[in-house]
């Protein structure tokens, strides 16, 4: 990665223009060319450095629903409870922490009410409780890294 | 794996040329001179009603914004931390204004308490070069809050144990 990249990196986590030429655009504030930005992004991209290029959407906005749960799982039991809440398509992210509470999920739904269902569903399937944490108010969605 | 088409709902914000586009850039932005250009040749649009209808969604916020993901591991930081906090309720929204605010945190939110087994009602993510960068940054938010700081625990997770990402809003 060389400054390029870092400063390519750095501005895009900003936000990108909608216009024409968009890319022309965030390259003359770079003081690079349209080709080379294109290029670079692709490099970033194909290297996994940037793991996405493109809009971010807001889930809850759209009409689904988003929770993050947790469990408390005994260590002899983990694996199987593991392969129980991934097997839901609606697990979006699963993982194991160092805490007593040491199964963190997070659940997209198509519908608020159908965290519940997957929830209770959960729950049946394994014998454990699991504790909903939806979020009640947002502060900062920033995901700014200094490269 | 992606989310299936059906899985975004139509809210009187989103009609289905919204969602055409939505699933048309869910994977990304052409990387191409005329990004927009392309999206709407692929859709059937013109350029400009592309353009304006992303706006509108942007100005909605159903786009949070338009730009680049880092894949932060890669690009070093391999100390990631939740940090959760108990902090008194009717100060949260001055408290996690300001913590949100700190460079070093990602992802600020109130979620609620499960007592007595969970305290915390404040999460916010902490990242840094490793686990020791994380602690003092956590540390940090600590003397922050000073006596608002009731309680906190800083959990790193120790296995990714599923990871198909967000198709919608990740």
């Amino acid at each position: 990665m060389n400054i390029l990249d870092r400063a390519i990196i750095n501005t895009l986590q900003d936000g990108f223009p909608i216009c024409e030429r968009p890319y022309a655009e965030v390259a003359k504030q770079l003081g690079t060319s349209e080709q080379t930005l294109l290029d670079r992004l692709q490099h970033l991209l194909d290297e996994g450095l940037l793991s996405r290029f493109g809009p971010m959407y807001h889930a809850e906005r759209m009409g689904g629903a988003l929770t993050l749960a947790a469990m408390r799982v005994p260590e002899w039991d983990f694996d199987v409870v593991s392969e129980l809440v991934n097997s839901h398509p609606e697990v979006a992210h699963n993982y194991e922490r160092d805490h007593a509470l040491n199964m963190w999920f997070v659940l997209a739904t198509e519908t608020p009410e159908r965290i519940d269902e997957v929830i209770a569903t959960i729950e049946a399937q394994t014998g454990y409780p699991v504790y909903n944490m939806p979020k009640q108010h947002e502060f900062y969605i920033g995901l700014r890294f200094k490269a | 794996m992606s989310k299936p088409a059906e899985q975004i709902h139509s809210t009187d914000a989103l009609d289905a040329i919204d969602r055409k586009i939505i699933m048309a850039t869910q994977e990304g932005l052409p990387l191409t001179a005329r990004p927009y250009h392309m999206l709407a040749e692929q859709l059937g649009l013109a350029p400009v009603e592309l353009m304006r209808r992303l706006h509108s969604m942007q100005q909605k916020g159903i786009i949070r914004r338009i730009g680049a993901v880092p894949n932060h591991y890669a690009l070093g930081y391999r100390g990631n931390g939740m940090s959760v906090w108990n902090v008194p309720d009717e100060k949260i929204m001055e408290l996690g204004r300001r913590i949100g605010a700190l460079d070093y945190v990602s992802h600020c939110y109130q979620r609620p308490r499960h007592l007595p087994t969970w305290p915390y009602n404040l999460f916010a993510m902490v990242h840094g070069r490793d686990r020791e960068e994380v602690n003092d940054k956590v540390a940090a938010i600590a003397a922050l809050l000073a006596e608002d700081d009731r309680g906190h625990e800083v959990l790193f997770s120790t296995r990714i144990l599923k990871k198909t990402g967000l198709r919608i809003g990740s």
